[in-house]
């Protein structure tokens, strides 16, 4: 496939941006977190988000969903960075969807995917335990109990962990803390006895929940995928969700620098403005290339999950990578070229500093996904 | 796309029958390169190879038949690029006729004037060389000053070129001069062309401090140039040189020796010089500088793939050639440097013994030059923020 988006994906791009623009700008954000709202997203927002097909963008059409593909998906989570909407898009419409598809059995898939369609079901995947990423190390256990599992231990990071419905829990069946093999993933209601969440507001106003799970008890039908194989359903959901964060970085990235220029257009300092003066403009333009290069990366990355290329998880990497370290130049640049003003409250720009570092944090930083990039090319 | 794998299947069997075997061996060193014109001193298989697709339009394949071109769409031309490099084939021809004149003629030329040159280009016949930089005219180079006084039926063309790449092996010059001294200086340039053996001209060598001589300073000394050899309108050749200027642009950041490929990743020569440690490259420290580098070289490619793409399907990102230059000469940059580093104390050597000794410095050194040549990154930089972001001027 070409790097260029089908007239298909125009129109879905088009519909997006529409869409986030008047339902859930920035405005919304901002009203949610002075609000200290207590889901942290606007549910209202959310059922129109199922409407337009967009919760269920990564749904098979035959459960109901509209199967537009990981490429759309990127091009919604742009639109969501654009204009810093909150819903559970990522952990319901990504990774939940991509959990159940990737390791769900036709039951579970029957059951779950037109829920997620229809907006009606929220899902958290429930993977971290350290503070830094690292998907292999489960300490959480899950002993064989009746015909089932008894889980035990205490997940963070949880995001939307404390609204959702169902949790995606990793959870250690064999093996030492840090193996790859002997991690199963387990689909755990969250009104089970046993399942408790701490919500967290975290710096972007999004939120992730610490999971305590006390002698869980679940059955082998909520068991996902293979016992002991869940490690490499987490890498494909962790994988989709990396790529689609890259889009929503690109979208903190492109509209913090159009705000950013504007405003170096707008602003008079010793009685001209600010944009033509070169200490700025040479930066400005350097932060141009870099938002196109991050946008290749992303797309390739988009790309290469609906082709189901072998290659996917390093172009994740690198989409990961790159819109991460963009998104960190980008919102401090933006801060920086605001000036004063971009240091207040009052003044958006600093929004999408806080979001980009929470995004660049969320699955793997540029540390994480240089080594695991390296590794991938054998060095 | 039956007829697209039709043309695969005739392509890849003329090329087998022929592509001689020495043209598909690696290019170890400059005498590898094909440049063509009336100095060249070719091997019997280059001139070979560079006659045989020449004679097809193949070193053009994108350019009308009736000037020497190929006349392939755009698919046909991929599928040519992509049966080429299937077999590693060498580049038949390398040329500033090809790669920066040859479209500025397309587009500004005459009938004549394309009749008359662009099929010599095509077969390698004439080797070209440009005339813009000047001692007193680098980055502000509409300040330049050689003059080409009208003098009825030719114009007498006096002053100086700098960095002229090979002029002293090029044939014929494109070259930027001034032809009216009292408007604003963007007004008053025009572009000419002119046989480097006309009487009056002369070159000199320039040592750079990679110790090879690319450039030259050329000197013009009362050389009468026909009128018919004016490019386009006397008084427009501003244009005609930014028109140019976007094609050398392209070229410099894209090709392969600047980043634009992951061929030769510095990751795999550093894993031949350092080695590994437990699957991880012996030297960390030294690893996550060359992982960052790899993810920038990768996506510049990808925007590279893009951008191509885009243009493909009739979009375009606006002044692309000066993205693609800044950008890919400084990850150039970045790469030597790297690659200094992933050789050590071996990559200090000047000359020794052994085969290529020397070359890791000297193309280190080279590579200073990429950001500095064709338009320096800082210019560059102030055409994106002028063009695309439409800062206000200072």
């Amino acid at each position: 496939m070409a790097l260029v988006l089908t007239d298909d994906q125009k129109m879905i791009r088009e519909s997006a941006d529409g869409f986030f623009k008047t339902e859930a700008p920035v405005s919304q954000h901002r009203a949610l977190r002075d609000a200290k709202d207590a889901s942290g997203f606007d549910r209202n927002t959310w059922a129109k988000m199922a409407e337009m097909g967009f919760a269920g963008v990564l749904v098979p059409e035959e459960h109901g969903g509209a199967g537009f593909g990981h490429v759309a998906a990127g091009l919604i989570m742009e639109a969501i960075g654009r204009n810093l909407s909150a819903a559970p898009m990522l952990s319901t419409a990504v990774l939940g969807t991509t959990a159940i598809v990737a390791g769900g059995n036709a039951e579970q898939q029957a059951r779950y995917l037109p829920l997620i369609a229809e907006g009606k079901r929220l899902f958290a995947l429930a993977a971290d335990e350290a503070a830094r990423h690292n998907p292999a190390h489960v300490t959480t256990t899950a002993t064989p109990s009746g015909n089932g599992f008894r889980l035990n231990g205490t997940k963070s990071f949880v995001l939307d962990g404390h609204v959702a419905d169902t949790l995606i829990v990793a959870a250690r069946t064999s093996g030492d803390d840090r193996d790859k093999d002997g991690i199963t993933l387990f689909l755990v209601d969250t009104k089970a006895a046993g399942v408790a969440a701490e919500r967290r507001s975290m710096v972007d106003s999004r939120n992730a929940a610490r999971i305590t799970l006390a002698d869980v008890q679940v059955d082998g039908a909520d068991v996902l995928g293979e016992v002991g194989g869940g490690f490499a359903i987490l890498e494909t959901v962790l994988d989709a969700g990396r790529a689609c964060l890259a889009a929503e970085m690109l979208g903190v990235s492109s509209e913090s620098f159009t705000r950013t220029v504007d405003y170096l257009k707008q602003r008079e300092q010793f009685g001209q403005k600010i944009g033509s003066f070169q200490a700025l403009q040479h930066r400005a333009a350097h932060l141009f290339c870099e938002v196109e290069l991050a946008r290749s990366a992303t797309l390739r990355a988009l790309v290469a999950l609906d082709e189901k290329d072998d290659r996917s998880a390093m172009f994740a990497s690198l989409a990961k990578a790159k819109s991460g370290e963009v998104a960190k130049l980008a919102t401090n640049e933006g801060v920086q070229m605001h000036g004063g003003i971009g240091m207040t409250d009052d003044f958006d720009i600093g929004f999408y500093m806080k979001r980009a570092r929470a995004a660049q944090e969320t699955f793997g930083d540029i540390a994480f996904h240089g080594d695991r990039l390296a590794r991938l090319m054998g060095y | 796309m039956a007829d697209l794998e039709t043309f695969r299947a005739q392509t890849r069997a003329w090329l087998e029958a022929n592509c001689p075997a020495e043209m598909r061996t690696p290019i170890t060193r400059d005498a590898d390169v094909c440049w063509g014109g009336r100095k060249a001193k070719l091997s019997d298989a280059q001139r070979l190879w560079m006659d045989r697709m020449g004679e097809r339009g193949w070193t053009v394949p994108e350019w009308p038949t009736e000037y020497g071109g190929g006349g392939l769409t755009k698919d046909e031309a991929k599928v040519l690029d992509s049966e080429l490099r299937r077999i590693k084939a060498r580049s038949p021809l390398s040329s500033f006729g090809i790669w920066m004149l040859g479209p500025a003629l397309l587009k500004y030329g005459n009938e004549a004037q394309k009749k008359e040159h662009l099929p010599r280009i095509a077969r390698g016949e004439i080797r070209w060389c440009q005339g813009y930089s000047e001692p007193g005219a680098g980055s502000d180079l509409a300040a330049l000053r050689t003059s080409a006084e009208d003098k009825g039926d030719h114009y007498l063309v006096n002053g100086s070129k700098v960095w002229t790449s090979y002029a002293d092996k090029a044939d014929w010059i494109f070259c930027l001069v001034r032809t009216d001294p009292t408007v604003a200086k963007h007004l008053g340039i025009s572009f000419l062309l002119f046989d480097m053996d006309s009487p009056g001209v002369s070159t000199s060598p320039i040592k750079l401090i990679s110790g090879a001589s690319p450039f030259c300073q050329t000197f013009f000394d009362n050389v009468e140039v026909p009128k018919e050899n004016l490019m386009g309108v006397a008084g427009k050749g501003w244009d005609i040189a930014k028109y140019l200027l976007t094609h050398e642009r392209e070229m410099i950041g894209g090709s392969d020796s600047t980043g634009g490929g992951m061929r030769d990743g510095v990751s795999q020569i550093a894993k031949r010089q350092i080695g590994l440690d437990a699957a991880i490259l012996a030297d960390t420290g030294l690893r996550t500088d060359i992982v960052r580098h790899e993810i920038n070289a990768w996506a510049f490619a990808l925007t590279m793939e893009r951008v191509k793409d885009e243009a493909k399907a009739g979009q375009g990102v606006g002044a692309l050639s000066s993205m693609l230059k800044y950008y890919g000469t400084e990850l150039n940059k970045d790469r030597m440097q790297l690659l200094m580093s992933v050789n050590g104390s071996d990559s200090l050597v000047w000359e020794g013994p052994g085969e290529g000794e020397g070359d890791l410095a000297r193309n280190w050194l080279r590579s200073r030059a990429n950001s500095i040549e064709g338009g320096t990154s800082e210019i560059n930089l102030n055409i994106i923020a002028k063009r695309v972001l439409e800062l206000p001027g200072a």
